[in-house]
């Protein structure tokens, strides 16, 4: 598709004589690069600085580290996604007992008819597409299984992450994990809570995101 | 985007330095600012590196400009992102309106775009009957105020929890004064709450645009980015036309020097990547994603091979912080949308040399801000040679009102100026005047500006060169 504006601009740019800017030799810094154990401790590090409660676990007790976190904060409803991979390890561990645990809510439907009712959930669990070791993040691609609102909306947001697949740096996850390849509708990295300093630079969490970020590393 | 004639920047200036809460609210927030940005970068020779590689990134995206644009322009559209170009700011602007009446929506929420700002979106769109609605917290405050962003990272910088209390208070209904942080972010998280879950269309900026992927990537903290790019039906990005990059792996680099100029931080809370609208099965984000993509001047910037490096930035303010100018009197002084130093450079450019020339004219030339530009910008040449284009009626200047400052007066000047300095005799003729009449100088004109607030030279009786002929130098 074309238009005035698109070929005016187009044929300034044409005509700029921009193909002879100097493109100086100048290589990137090389990342730090860290062994397993190292990756984990540094993402627990510096997302814990950033108010972020991490739990490092096995890869069997995760649920039941989460069943506990989740009777002790007491949140009514856990928003999460039947289909995803921690989907049936989550619906699992609740058949057996319900007690004192919040109700497990799918998000299933079309955003159109379940906003109302998203709106008003307290906490939220995803699972991971990664984590980045050297900035403490984790990495999410939502889908049609864990959408994009699931992290986002409720004022608690779960997300579970396996240790093997932190990467040093994101350097590394974009050539790792072949991103150039193809992006999904939405990647997300994700640091911590969400925040603000915009009045006199005090730092409140929880603005608009979640107020909370708990990250189980599974090992 | 100007203010037009009712722009009077030393009116501003004066008002601005008389203002001592504005001062001490600056002072404080620049020193926090410049302090956090140091702890992040530690390792000075690290960052040469780091500034060293992400201008050799944004060197080679201009080399290609009109290659990447177009090759973003196609992988956007193959991932089903409805791509939009507008000349200049009006364009914009209609753009936004059209996508607006197709959707019927009378209101608009908007994640923090400094080219919206450039575009006056919400007055335009005001005048339409439509309603924007800020959503970061900053931006939000300062529209309840109606004001403007006075940093382009930070923009209520210049208010104090107890101003932003007091707005609270008086313009959001039900609202007992409180000076609690905490509490003045849970009402403002309140009423936004409201907002989004209502509002059908949501308006963004972008940071960087990936050419390879079709990727469209904002950094934030609050997450009113992400909220406003996925809980709305139609999402509309606008950024400038030099946003673009290569390819994902450019990302990373740029990204550190990005977050780290800005807030002093290693990442921002979010970084947002976003491809595609909803695709088939998905359950939630927008199902129409559109992307603006403006000139407003930046495709006649590039055909100058000085003044492109304008186009290098990456709008992290971090040149704003360190300005002692900016400093002083703020942003609202520079009466333009983009302050400071950068300001400085890009508005003259944008707007015209008779309409915003005298910008440049604010700097001491200091160097700060050309030494802390993560992209390595030459500002203080930039500036040099903004002024300068202002005068010279010769040569190939690209900027508007090229020229417009030259005068015979001042022609004649340093006309003078010159034969005395090449003609010895005329020379020793002009500094024993000098000597003799130096402390008679009548204060009119430009030695009257030149003394409203500076003593007035006093030039000594006898020349250096006569001192030291008496000491016995000789004339070689």
């Amino acid at each position: 598709m074309t238009s005035p504006d698109r070929d005016r601009i187009m044929a300034r740019l044409h005509t700029s004589g921009t193909e002879h800017t100097v493109v100086p030799e100048a290589a990137i810094p090389p990342d730090s690069a860290f062994d397993p154990q190292e990756k984990i401790t540094q993402l627990a590090t510096l997302m814990g600085a950033m108010k972020t409660e991490v739990h490092v676990v096995e890869t069997a007790g995760w649920v039941d580290k989460l069943k506990e976190l989740a009777r002790e904060r007491g949140w009514e409803q856990l928003l999460y996604g039947p289909a995803s991979p921690i989907g049936s390890a989550i619906e699992t561990a609740w058949e057996s007992d319900t007690d004192g645990l919040p109700a497990l809510v799918a998000y299933t439907e079309p955003v159109e008819s379940f906003k109302d009712k998203l709106f008003q959930i307290d906490a939220g669990i995803t699972s991971t597409q990664g984590g980045i070791a050297d900035v403490g993040a984790i990495v999410l691609w939502p889908t049609e299984e864990e959408p994009r609102l699931l992290s986002l909306v409720p004022p608690v947001h779960v997300a579970v992450l396996h240790a093997d697949t932190i990467t040093s740096s994101l350097a590394e996850m974009i050539s790792v994990q072949n991103w150039a390849g193809g992006m999904p509708t939405n990647a997300l990295l994700i640091s911590g809570p969400s925040k603000t300093a915009d009045i006199e630079f005090t730092l409140v969490f929880g603005v608009h995101g979640p107020k909370e970020l708990v990250v189980f590393i599974l090992k | 985007m100007g203010t037009g004639n009712s722009f009077d920047f030393e009116r501003n200036i004066d008002a601005a330095l008389a203002d001592q809460q504005l001062k001490k609210n600056l002072r404080n927030a620049m020193d926090i600012l410049v302090e956090k940005r140091r702890a992040v970068f530690t390792d000075p020779e690290a960052l040469e590196q780091l500034r060293a590689a992400g201008n050799a990134i944004k060197r080679r995206a201009l080399s290609k400009l009109p290659q990447l644009l177009e090759q973003l322009e196609a992988k956007c559209r193959q991932n089903g992102i409805q791509v939009h170009w507008a000349e200049d700011t009006a364009a914009a602007n209609r753009i936004v309106l059209e996508i607006m009446r197709a959707n019927d929506a009378t209101e608009l929420v908007k994640g923090k775009s400094m080219v919206s700002e450039e575009m006056h979106l919400n007055r335009f769109l005001k005048d339409h009957g439509i309603e924007a609605l800020e959503s970061d917290l900053g931006e939000f405050i300062i529209q309840l105020n109606g004001e403007t962003p006075s940093h382009i990272i930070v923009p209520a910088i210049h208010k104090n929890k107890d101003e932003v209390a007091e707005i609270f208070h008086d313009k959001l209904p039900d609202t007992p004064y409180t000076e609690d942080v905490e509490e003045l972010t849970r009402i403002a998280r309140q009423a936004m709450r409201k907002l989004f879950a209502r509002v059908k269309v949501g308006l963004s900026g972008v940071n960087f645009a990936i050419a390879e992927t079709g990727t469209l990537l904002l950094v934030e903290n609050e997450g009113n980015g992400r909220m406003s790019t996925t809980v709305p039906d139609v999402h509309i990005a606008v950024m400038g036309l030099e946003k673009v990059l290569e390819k994902l792996s450019d990302v990373p680099p740029l990204l550190r020097l990005l977050t780290g100029s800005a807030t002093g931080q290693i990442i921002t809370t979010y970084v947002n990547m976003i491809t595609s609208p909803r695709k088939e099965g998905e359950k939630d984000g927008p199902k129409e994603v559109h992307l603006v993509i403006l000139d407003n001047g930046r495709s006649r910037m590039l055909a100058d091979p000085e003044f492109r490096e304008t186009l290098l930035c990456i709008r992290c303010g971090t040149c704003l912080n360190h300005c002692p100018v900016y400093v002083r009197i703020g942003g609202h002084a520079y009466g333009h949308v983009y302050p400071g130093p950068i300001g400085k450079i890009l508005t003259p450019q944008m707007e015209g040399l008779e309409q915003a020339g005298v910008l440049a004219t604010a700097s001491s030339l200091c160097g700060a801000c050309g030494d802390v530009c993560p992209v390595k910008i030459p500002i203080p040449a930039l500036i040099r040679r903004l002024r300068s284009e202002s005068y010279d009626a010769k040569g190939d200047g690209t900027v508007s009102g090229h020229g417009y400052k030259k005068n015979l007066t001042e022609t004649l000047v340093w006309k003078g100026w010159e034969l005395v300095n090449v003609h010895p005799a005329l020379n020793r003729l002009s500094t024993k005047m000098a000597g003799a009449m130096g402390k008679r100088l009548p204060k009119v004109g430009p030695l009257k500006q030149w003394t409203r607030a500076r003593s007035a030279p006093k030039f000594a009786g006898k020349s250096l060169h006569d001192h030291e002929l008496e000491k016995g130098g000789r004339d070689d």
